[in-house]
């Protein structure tokens, strides 16, 4: 009697190698644990402003960071829930977990808030509150890469809401004109804080949208991190060899509310269970296991390597102190480099 | 030695920038071929070509946004506005964005400049003759200029564009071709920012204004010395952001007399600013309350009658002076 042929082993999709795999899992796995040791942070107060969630978003944030080249120097600009992406790019977690505890030595030194910061080494350009902003700058610093003949792209994520801004409109626009080398990652996760897609726009996908600055658009499930860097590979592909702007819409659902502090009660249970069922990490895992593109025992030590990053990276940062006060009139200007302090002095005059 | 007009000696402070420097770019409507709607920029297309000189759409947060990214990245954009009234288009991102990467942003440099053609008494309407300084003074991180003279111009210009910081660079549309000066060929004008010029010696009163004022501000001059014997001083601030309080200070303390005069309206301007500054600064120098003469608060209305009626003349800061002088 012979034993069964163990079963094949697929190819894997896209191109990807397989430490690649494990790459993905490792940024959407380090995703998710680093914003539950935040919310603990949080609970404890040492958050010191709000904290926002991308659970159940970290495949569309990881996904699409991950097909950018960064040996090219391909630069990325992410919205609030894409804290994903940035780690790909190269964001440490002590640097995240330094920003949202108000620390003097986070990379704004206390300025900035939660992911709002940047690296253009690394390849990525935080993000301001002002939804669409980012769309004109990004165009920007395409424009640049263009203009300099460098073979670089640019990624800027929007969300359902930020497509409704004037900015995304110009930026979109002008980087359609101009062709710019520009990849528009649309992050449809449903809600713009509370408000559903419904009421943010006509369109029934977002995708819909690109058709209006004449530049192609795709759409993706955004809970499947393979065909989410697998779309924006092409998208990316297709900018670098100077096809233009376009825009990638990836579904996907925003399972907590806007922050942390916002309990949904405007969204129905039965479509957050639903969502629970879509989990992109579980189904990765799942896909990995299943095929055999990864052994159990390799998927349990990215966990491992994951806790102990964390766990150091805590301990690192979390007694170190708020900055000096006198630091914030530092740096408005190169020059003058500190803002004016003898008006205030000659109070006591 | 060339007679050069306000207007050209922009033109020429540009053409020497983007000639020195290759990251220099402008980036704005119409600005290609056409040249500008004041032609500011003719021949400069032709000269450097598209790739330094990018035609938009009707866009004014695209202009900005675009400009800042490219200035992260080392360049330095040099965006028209066509009017300065549609600058405020793009309020929030150079308020938001713009003025605050330095600071908020682990020091990320955006060197650029916003320019454009500002003021009245061209019969614009309300639409195309504003003046959009206090608008932006009150945000930290940006620059204002205002040059008054072709020299101020060509000068500030070129100091704007190697700056380190944003900087809106406010040029008045009435002097654009009222003007011309003799500018040297052979000699490089830069005139630094923050540092305001004295357009005229005096020893009775100081008439702290900047832009175009500074014409009626000398005419006024001119009248109190011939008709009342009055010595004014006359000081063209040049930039708004930073203010050169030295300057003000000592034109202060050496008439101890101040009248502070702009086209812009009167709540909330520039002039209330100077005057905050004067009472900290140097109050017990002063002989008289500080005045100021300014537009009334409405918005620049079309016809001759209304338009002359709501900016400030050479009338109105000779009465003034007069009244302070007497004080």
């Amino acid at each position: 009697m012979t034993s069964p042929a163990p079963a094949a082993i697929p190819p894997i999709p896209a191109g990807l190698r397989r430490e690649q795999l494990l790459d993905l899992l490792y940024y959407m796995r380090l995703t998710r644990a680093l914003e539950e040791r935040l919310v603990n942070l949080y609970r404890q107060t040492k958050v010191i402003g709000g904290l926002f969630r991308s659970l159940g978003q970290e495949a569309d944030a990881v996904g699409s960071a991950y097909a950018l080249d960064r040996e090219a120097g391909d630069i990325l600009s992410p919205l609030i829930r894409n804290l994903g992406s940035m780690l790909v790019q190269g964001a440490r977690p002590v640097e995240v977990l330094r920003q949202y505890m108000a620390k003097g030595e986070s990379p704004t030194a206390g300025r900035e808030l939660n992911i709002h910061f940047n690296d253009l080494e690394r390849g990525f350009l935080g993000q301001i509150s002002h939804l669409g902003d980012m769309v004109p700058v990004m165009a920007g610093i395409a424009l640049h890469f263009r203009l300099t003949g460098q073979p670089r792209v640019g990624l800027v994520y929007v969300g359902d809401g930020a497509m409704s801004t004037g900015s995304f409109h110009e930026g979109m626009n002008f980087a359609a004109v101009q062709r710019l080398p520009l990849v528009v990652v649309a992050e449809n996760n449903g809600y713009a804080f509370s408000t559903p897609l419904r009421k943010q726009t006509a369109v029934k996908h977002l995708v819909e949208k690109a058709a209006g600055y004449g530049v192609p658009g795709v759409q993706a499930d955004g809970n499947d991190v393979l065909a989410v860097y697998e779309a924006t590979r092409a998208a990316v592909g297709h900018a670098r060899a100077g096809g233009g702007p376009s825009i990638v819409e990836l579904v996907t659902y925003r399972r907590k509310g806007h922050a942390e502090h916002d309990n949904q009660s405007y969204v129905p249970l039965e479509e957050i269970e639903a969502w629970v069922k879509n989990d992109p990490i579980d189904r990765f895992a799942r896909q990995l296991r299943e095929t055999g593109w990864a052994a159990p025992d390799e998927l349990e030590a990215v966990d491992q390597r994951i806790t102990a990053e964390l766990d150091e990276a805590i301990a690192a940062c979390e007694d170190e102190p708020f900055p000096d006060p006198l630091t914030a009139l530092d740096g408005v200007y190169a020059d003058p480099p500190r803002a004016d302090l003898e008006w205030y002095r000659r109070l006591d005059g | 030695m060339a007679e050069t007009t306000y207007l050209e000696a922009i033109r020429q402070g540009l053409l020497e920038e983007m000639t020195r420097d290759d990251r220099v770019i402008l980036l704005g409507e119409d600005i290609g071929p056409y040249g500008g709607a004041f032609k500011v920029t003719e021949g400069l297309h032709a000269r450097f070509g598209e790739g330094r000189v990018i035609e938009t759409p009707i866009s004014e947060i695209a202009i900005v946004g675009v400009a800042a990214g490219a200035a992260h990245m080392g360049m330095r954009p040099v965006c028209e506005m066509q009017f300065i009234d549609f600058m405020s288009n793009a309020y929030s991102i150079l308020t938001n964005y713009v003025a605050t990467a330095r600071y908020r942003a682990g020091g990320l440099p955006t060197p650029m400049v916003v320019r454009g053609p500002s003021g009245g008494g061209v019969r614009g309407g309300p639409f195309h003759s504003q003046n959009a300084e206090a608008g932006y003074l009150h945000t930290p991180g940006l620059k204002i200029v205002a040059p008054a003279t072709a020299r101020d111009a060509k000068g500030l210009i070129k100091a704007a564009i190697r700056d380190e910081d944003p900087v809106l660079y406010l040029e008045h549309k009435w002097l654009y071709r009222r003007i011309r000066e003799d500018l040297p060929d052979d000699e490089e004008i830069l005139t630094p920012l923050g540092s305001a010029r004295v357009a005229r010696e005096g020893t009775d009163l100081s008439l702290i204004t900047y832009s175009a004022m500074v014409f009626k501000a000398l005419e006024a001059a001119d009248r109190l010395a011939a008709e009342d014997g009055l010595s004014v001083e006359v000081i063209d601030l040049r930039s708004l952001a930073p203010l050169d309080d030295e300057a003000v200070v000592r034109t202060v303390r050496k008439t101890s007399r101040a009248l502070v005069a702009h086209e812009d309206t009167r709540t909330g301007g520039v002039a209330a600013e100077i005057i905050a500054r004067i009472n900290e600064l140097c109050f017990e120098w002063l002989d008289a309350p500080v005045r100021r003469v300014c537009a009334h608060d409405v918005p620049l209305p079309y016809a001759p009658t209304l338009e002359d009626f709501v900016l400030p003349q050479t009338d109105d800061l000779v009465r003034a002076c007069r009244w302070l002088a007497r004080y």
